[in-house]
């Protein structure tokens, strides 16, 4: 799909500092990144967020030794903090994102938003490939989506998941299935697992 | 904006584009007709010309073309930004290219339609008339208080079809502002700030083709003062122009509700003439897509269009009409139009006399 980013591997690089924004099985890709470079540890801010199929490394990543870290139940009560140390980061700050598909767009997002080139964050998708869908009727964002077709958790419409990708919105785009034939949906296939 | 007066002139149709859709061509609008096929069977191509003046009374004799339905359009646009402000938006950057716009669809209605519309300049200080909708606005040239609302939708709201403003940089398009009332199932707010393939990706075939590769490379080169044109089409049921992704739900039904006996009334050739012109002062690029409606019934009182059509519909690979959004209709469309294809051959072009 045209739309959908490409992701890479975390590699160190050179910066005055490090802020590493990871859920789920992206906390192995962090300590494989901390493990290969642990100089960089001593300017390293963490923010960990357990995925939501369970898999929860918390400790594991506490323990890596970064300057700073910080466990948060989900993006969206991190996200304030995210906010405030993109919007306060200076030159030579490197920015990480590794974990879910969502969880990358929604960092991706608000770095952009900060004013941070593009190029500036590094990737690696790990873990589970649920998706963010934003319904395109209501706007609703319905987080880690496996299943397609699935209901929306906003409208209530049934919705397939175009592969159409918005990296403003770190979402794909959930379009009605039984627009033309209400209530003829098919069985949900977990795609996104 | 005033619609008071604007069916004084019987030249515009007071009509609907939804509820009990009261849209209807004229005979003038249908000889008119961008009828897009100049061969008998369709492909993707990227199929781009000089955006000339064209045949005198053809929709291609101004750059812009102002027809019998544009009070009408212009009402349905108000009714569509009422219910949903999301489908008119511009990233904060894009403010010059709204200028831009409104310069050039001012400049161009004045010049070519002085029976409607009026622009006098001193200096910075315009005077502008719109006759048909009842405006007379003096504002001050890229003072943006002087305007009711920013320049890109208060220009848009007075001319037919959507419009983009792309912004170009990093060798590429960005779709970065929109007024999209009248789309064939995209949506603005959801493409708004993507790059060129990135707004193209749901759609078939042609990147394969490498379409969208050999569209971008022109693109970037188009040069101020040599706008070029292209064709798009698509089906749709009954003659309404919000066809959005928004509202998919609520008019997706009406597909299901054609019979052999409306299907003639109902079924719509939908065409999109779409230009690509570059931008003074901005350098973007404004990409008008102007969408022409026609019933089968009155495309087929043109011999040499309803043997065509027949012809391009019977050859479109099923994957383009699913993409286009009439695969479930294709067989009754196709038993109608068989009726007036005797299997003659027809002339190269799309003029319906030629």
């Amino acid at each position: 799909m045209r739309s959908r980013p490409l992701y890479g591997r975390l590699v160190p690089r050179q910066g005055s500092s490090h802020f590493i924004v990871a859920d789920g099985e992206g906390g192995e890709a962090v300590a494989a990144l901390l493990t290969a470079a642990p100089d960089l540890k001593s300017t390293t801010h963490i923010v960990y967020i357990p995925g939501t199929n369970g898999t929860d490394l918390t400790t594991m990543v506490a323990g890596l030794g970064a300057q700073v870290f910080h466990a948060a139940p989900s993006y969206a009560s991190a996200s304030q903090r995210i906010r405030k140390v993109l919007g306060d980061a200076h030159m030579g700050l490197q920015l990480y994102a590794a974990g879910t598909e969502g969880l990358i767009g929604q960092v991706q997002r608000d770095a952009i938003a900060a004013g941070l080139p593009h190029d500036a964050l590094q990737t690696e998708q790990r873990g589970s490939l649920a998706r963010r869908v934003q319904c395109v009727h209501c706007k609703g964002i319905t987080e880690n989506v496996t299943l397609d077709p699935f209901v929306c958790s906003h409208c209530g419409l049934n919705l397939f998941v175009r592969d159409h990708y918005s990296r403003r919105l770190a979402a794909f785009q959930g379009v009605c299935i039984d627009a033309e034939d209400p209530g003829e949906v098919p069985a949900s296939e977990e795609r996104f697992k | 904006m005033s619609l008071d007066d604007a069916f004084k002139d019987p030249f515009f149709r007071d009509e609907s584009f939804f509820g009990d859709y009261t849209y209807r061509n004229t005979p003038h609008a249908v000889n008119r007709f961008p009828f897009p096929f100049p061969e008998d069977d369709y492909m993707y191509s990227v199929n781009m010309e000089p955006h000339v003046s064209g045949r005198p009374g053809s929709i291609f004799e101004h750059c812009f073309d102002v027809d019998e339905h544009y009070v009408s359009e212009m009402r349905d646009r108000a009714r569509v930004l009422e219910q949903d402000p999301l489908r008119c938006q511009s990233l904060p950057h894009m403010t010059l290219a709204g200028w831009d716009l409104l310069e050039l669809i001012m400049e161009k209605f004045s010049e070519d339609y002085p029976q409607w519309f009026s622009l006098t300049k001193d200096g910075n200080k315009w005077h502008w008339i719109n006759r048909p909708l009842g405006i007379d606005q003096k504002f001050t040239f890229l003072d943006e208080s002087t305007l009711p609302m920013g320049p890109f939708e208060y220009i848009t709201r007075q001319a037919q079809g959507d419009f983009t403003l792309q912004d170009q940089r990093d060798d590429n398009l960005w779709i970065e502002a929109g007024m999209v009332t009248s789309q064939a199932d995209w949506s603005l707010d959801f493409d708004i700030g993507m790059n060129f393939h990135e707004w193209h990706a749901p759609v078939p075939l042609a990147h394969e083709m490498g379409i969208f590769d050999r569209a971008l490379k022109f693109l970037l080169a188009l040069q101020h003062g040599a706008p070029v044109r292209r064709f798009n089409w698509t089906m749709t049921v009954d003659p309404l122009l919000d066809t959005s992704p928004e509202n998919y739900h609520k008019w997706g039904p009406s597909k299901t509700t054609m019979t052999p006996e409306t299907i003639g009334k109902r079924q719509h050739l939908r065409v999109e003439l779409q230009t690509l012109i570059r931008l003074p002062r901005s350098n973007a690029i404004v990409f008008p897509i102007r969408c022409y409606l026609i019933s089968l019934d009155d495309l087929v009182t043109k011999p040499k269009w309803a043997r065509r059509f027949h012809r391009v519909i019977k050859t479109v690979p099923d994957e383009l009409a699913t993409y286009k959004g009439f695969i479930r209709n294709k067989p009754m469309i196709l038993d109608y139009l068989a009726k007036y294809d005797d299997g003659a051959p027809t002339s190269p072009g799309w003029w319906p006399e030629d």
